[in-house]
């Protein structure tokens, strides 16, 4: 099972997959030349993704999304990303992985400037509390585009919602920072945030209704199950860059290989969140910053097309 | 449009640029680089032998050590000694001392704004200063966006955080060569157009961001020849500033 070449080279006397170990890069190029990778996909195609919601149910909002082999699960309820060693063979327990720390920096930054929460509605009292939010993050599968897999769960997981039930409340008079009318993008639907009020020695606890005409001493501070509308939403796509080739979602094998990765991260009202290049030996030129947007363009169509039919998958429950 | 700086600077104009090598005797090379208030010292050390655990044998080998002015190692500190690693390599013959590894320590003096930018400038100049052989020079600059569309260069701390977004450029510096004009063209671009590294905060439309290269290449001309100038004069301490306008 040789491969045929012309320059008779040891190519020609090895197996293929002996190939693909010992000279990586040769073996990539050759494909590449004709405009194809080794798994089948053309140059610019992501790997088939998919997003299931209420993967905890513990959770106030949870989802997994899975990109090619790469999985992520996340509950929320800071963000951030752990990589236990069930991901990938060179994880090893105790010291967190260098790729974790910086996915999990990356994540903040994009989550918080992309202005898709609004903190201030996690204010519940102006001024004395306010809600936190925690977003861990768990690498499942590590195959690449960690990024990807792990944005795309995040924003599926704060989109996620439950059961709302109404509630009488008699109006207090703490001003409240919350505003509950917002224009948001297609998931207004969202986390829900339970019921508190301030009892008598300042602390929050949960709500509880008094049923027998008793009048409540202690009123709720935030009228209904308050929905956590989200702003424009970010999508991203990372890309790795081989002299003139542009390979779109690439596995941890191509990511080792071609050691330059971009990321872009675009929002759902077409503006640059992030261009992240940490070095690597490829330069980007003008003419490759555009094809790369172009791709995350295109990469964003997908995604939203994903998450909706997500989303209208659990409306039927 | 000019956008009221609260230096009196206009929005292409840098902060006093300041660059000393050989400042610490024991490293094997060293440089400090100011630019205003921002301050940054750099120390390499190396080769040595041998690699890190997971690097290949077959190459040299770049470890970064970053030591923030007060408080403790965190994840921020992380993310910016991985993009420094990344960057310096890219600029490194790796394959020339095969089964070493080089240092760069850098360390916050000072923090105004633009310190990721300062800190790669202060690690080129002292990689410079150990002889580590490299391909070309990185020079970095910090863009920003304003909220009206408008682009401003080399933001002190307070403009980063008014600012809608910035962003970190890192080109290679540009050449010098007796050969003519048009042999160093790569797809129709001179080699120092292409962006080694770039990390963006906050929002901005993909123009805003095509414009900010386009400053920060124009700028990193000027801070090569700044470099290039510095790094030329004696081997002895030297101070060497200059306002770049």
């Amino acid at each position: 099972m040789g491969l045929l070449d012309s320059s008779g080279d040891l190519s020609a006397e090895m197996e293929v997959d002996a190939f693909r170990r010992l000279f990586p890069l040769r073996y990539y190029e050759r494909h590449l030349a004709e405009s194809i990778r080794p798994d089948g996909r053309p140059l610019g195609r992501a790997r088939d993704t998919t997003v299931a919601l209420g993967a905890v149910s513990s959770a106030d909002g949870s989802a997994l999304a899975k990109i090619g082999s790469t999985v992520g699960g996340i509950s929320l309820s800071s963000i951030e990303f752990h990589m236990p060693p069930i991901c990938s063979p060179i994880v090893r327990p105790g010291r967190p992985a260098e790729a974790a720390v910086v996915v999990s920096k990356q994540l903040s930054d994009t989550i918080l400037s992309s202005g898709m929460i609004d903190l201030k509605e996690l204010a519940l009292v102006s001024g004395k509390a306010a809600w936190m939010a925690y977003l861990d993050i768990y690498c499942l599968d590590a195959d690449g585009a960690l990024f990807d897999a792990a944005l795309l769960s995040a924003v599926a997981a704060f989109s996620h919602c439950k059961h709302l039930s109404p509630f009488l409340i008699v109006p207090t008079s703490y001003t409240l920072l919350l505003s509950l009318i917002h224009v948001s993008a297609r998931y207004s639907l969202a986390v829900q945030i339970p019921v508190v009020s301030v009892n008598d020695k300042g602390k929050i606890v949960a709500f509880t209704e008094e049923g027998d005409g008793r009048k409540l001493e202690k009123e709720a501070v935030n009228k209904e199950k308050i929905k956590l509308t989200l702003g424009s939403i970010p999508f991203s796509l990372t890309c790795a860059l081989h002299k003139k080739y542009i390979l779109a979602d690439p596995t941890s094998e191509e990511e080792s290989i071609m050691e330059t990765l971009v990321t872009v991260v675009m929002d759902s009202s077409d503006r640059l969140v992030s261009f992240y290049k940490p070095g690597g030996p490829a330069l980007a030129y003008t003419s490759l910053v555009t094809d790369c947007v172009a791709l995350t363009r295109h990469r964003m169509k997908e995604l939203e097309k994903i998450l909706d039919e997500a989303f209208s998958g659990m409306e039927v429950d | 449009m000019e956008t009221d700086r609260k230096d009196g600077r206009t929005p292409n104009q840098l902060r006093p640029l300041k660059c000393s090598r050989n400042i610490l005797h024991r490293a094997h090379g060293s440089a400090s680089w100011s630019q205003g208030e921002t301050k940054v010292l750099a120390a390499v050390y190396g080769p040595k032998a041998g690699t890190k655990k997971n690097e290949d044998p077959e190459k040299a080998c770049i470890e970064v050590i970053w030591k923030p002015k007060t408080g403790q190692i965190g994840k921020a500190e992380k993310e910016c000694e991985m993009i420094m690693k990344k960057t310096i390599q890219s600029i490194c013959l790796l394959t020339i001392n095969p089964n070493t590894t080089t240092s760069v320590i850098v360390q916050v003096v000072n923090d105004d704004g633009a310190l990721l930018p300062c800190a790669i400038n202060a690690a080129c100049a002292a990689l410079v200063d150990a002889g580590i052989p490299l391909k070309h020079l990185a020079v970095a600059i910090c863009c920003c966006v304003a909220e009206e569309g408008s682009v401003v260069l080399d933001p002190t701390k307070l403009e980063e955080q008014q600012m809608r977004g910035f962003a970190y450029l890192v080109f290679p510096n540009s050449a010098l060569s007796a050969l003519p004009e048009g042999s160093y063209l790569v797809n129709g671009e001179p080699l120092e157009h292409g962006i080694i590294t770039s990390v963006t905060h906050g929002v901005m439309s993909v123009d805003e961001y095509l414009k900010c290269v386009d400053r920060g290449r124009a700028a990193c001309a000027k801070l090569s020849g700044f470099l290039r100038n510095s790094l030329q004069k004696s081997q002895f301490p030297s101070d060497t500033s200059s306002k770049a306008a």
